[in-house]
């Protein structure tokens, strides 16, 4: 690999930037490999990526069936915010978070982090109590998070309409300063350059068809359609599709899929200095470093494996912007999309075993995975080197559907995210 | 959006119903019998099929009424919809179809 340096861009500048070449290869698939990890999104690389460098496992093929990035990790509205209710999920979103905040410098890959404060929009007395609850809740865990009032929050962010005159009128907010946004391609390239740099092996166009299982139950390979790999674990980080894959191995799993959408307006002037979530009138706004204001929307109430959602959910995402931010009303938009995102009855991640021996499974991170990348990558990395599970992803088990002891984030929120 | 033919009112537009997720779930009869992975089943796991689906609507801006629908989840087409109690008329000619089938085994 070739490190990126005020020397390297220097010397390529002069040679009119020719000589980059390729940031990973694109190699034939091995008969086999220690870990196949099916999915090549920001998790599955990023878990590629730390079985590398934390555990030295470098016999690692990453199976993607279009190409790295393309799902989720490049559909999302890149919200980064670790300030959840519960201490599992706080835990877990933490250490992604604390990940997020050398990840540059530890991939010499500029993913763009930027910790502009993500700020939640209370509108009414049971989101002021249920917010200040999750200040409190976060700052016992070491999180940072504030109250602001409304003034202070216009302050924050001056786009914010506080007159009162709204049908949901804003009554202040909850500021997590050190969350943000990043560079949602730049994370999936970042983590590919530096895996393949390691020896792992990104296969695109290659889609699992089967997973081959020995006499014992056991699972041994996966049958693509370039071929059968073996493998010794296999972890699956397939995002909407888990169920399909994970049904290969006749596991059935407690996911729905739905898909969710955001969109992008035309690219303006600098207007917007924050990422604003109002879960009450389900809006969430920030602006791209490209000048689009970056908005998602909710999720359609079926399930579906469209990519597309209906018109009628982004008409009522924009409906609440205009309504929190009357100057964007006369904003044009210029492209919107839809990914397929997999949502577990708790809203929280599944990350651990399987009820098959050497199948691994990374899901079910829902409307909210990308802020977990680093995180969900480095505990399952663990998870899939050892044999069993970090401490912080200990709790996410399949099987706490099974024993009741689940993490209900869904309740905590009293919305998708 | 999509157009849904509610099997009392005809097409109508999507916003005026409720999904009401996988249909032909049936509560278990003998509830103090069922162990824990039954339960789990029961509550959580969904069949979650990429093609054919089962599932329940509810025309809540209109007649109120519960129906069944079996859907596309590719192509979010709606191969038809059919009142609570009946058999879909496109059952015998997806007979093919494991998911859909063992769902409503299930039930």
């Amino acid at each position: 690999m070739r490190r990126f340096s005020l020397s390297s861009l220097l010397s390529e500048s002069l040679k009119g930037h020719r000589g980059w070449g390729r940031q990973w290869r694109d190699p034939q698939p091995k008969p086999a490999y220690d870990v196949v990890i099916v999915g090549g999104g920001g998790h599955g690389l990023a878990t590629a990526y730390y079985l590398a460098t934390v555990h030295g496992i470098t016999n690692v093929a990453v199976i993607e069936k279009g190409w790295i990035g393309g799902g989720n990790t490049g559909r999302n509205t890149t919200i980064i915010r670790s300030n959840y209710l519960y201490d599992e999920s706080a835990a877990l979103y933490e250490h992604a978070l604390k990940l997020w905040e050398g990840l540059s410098q530890e991939l010499n890959y500029n993913v763009m982090f930027s910790q502009r404060g993500v700020l939640m929009l209370a509108h009414n007395l049971h989101d002021v109590q249920s917010f200040k609850r999750h200040v409190y809740a976060n700052r016992l865990n070491g999180i940072d998070n504030e109250w602001l009032t409304k003034e202070e929050c216009k302050e924050f962010c001056p786009p914010i309409d506080i007159s009162g005159s709204l049908r949901y009128p804003v009554l202040g907010g909850a500021l997590q300063r050190r969350a943000g946004t990043a560079r949602h391609d730049a994370v999936a390239w970042g983590y590919a350059r530096g895996a393949d740099a390691r020896g792992v092996d990104i296969i695109q166009n290659c889609e699992v068809k089967g997973i081959r299982r020995d006499a014992s139950g056991a699972a041994i390979g996966v049958e693509t359609t370039r071929g059968y790999i073996g493998a010794k674990r296999i972890g699956v980080v397939a995002a909407g599709h888990t169920s399909t894959v994970m049904a290969m191995a006749d596991v059935q799993m407690p996911l729905e899929s739905y898909p969710l959408q955001a969109l992008v307006s035309e690219p303006v002037k600098p207007v917007f200095p924050c990422v604003v979530m109002s879960n009450a009138v389900h809006a969430y706004i920030s602006q791209s470093d490209k000048g689009e204001l970056v908005i998602g929307a909710g999720t359609d109430q079926y399930t579906s494996y469209s990519q597309q959602g209906g018109l009628h959910i982004t008409t009522h995402t924009l409906d609440a912007i205009c309504e929190v931010f009357p100057q964007f009303t006369r904003m044009r938009m210029l492209r919107s999309w839809g990914g397929i995102v997999d949502v577990t009855p708790d809203r929280s991640p599944i990350i651990g075993k399987t009820p098959v021996e050497n199948l691994f499974v990374n899901c079910g991170w829902g409307t909210g995975g990308f802020k977990a990348t680093p995180g969900s990558g480095h505990v399952f990395a663990h998870t899939l080197a050892t044999g069993s599970p970090h401490a912080i992803n200990a709790p996410f088990t399949l099987d706490r559907f099974r024993t009741g002891r689940l993490i209900d984030e869904a309740a905590a929120a009293a919305v998708a995210h | 959006m999509l157009l849904i033919a509610c099997p009392y009112c005809g097409n109508r537009p999507e916003t005026e119903f409720r999904c009401g997720g996988q249909a032909h779930i049936a509560r278990p009869s003998d509830p103090g019998s069922l162990s824990d992975e039954q339960w789990a089943e029961h509550l959580f796991v969904r069949s979650n099929p990429r093609g054919v689906h089962a599932e329940r609507w509810n025309h809540v801006h209109g007649c109120g009424r519960w129906f069944n629908a079996r859907r596309d989840t590719v192509s979010d087409r709606f191969l038809e919809t059919y009142k609570m109690g009946e058999t879909p008329q496109s059952q015998k000619s997806t007979s093919t179809d494991s998911t859909s089938t063992q769902a409503e085994a299930r039930a």
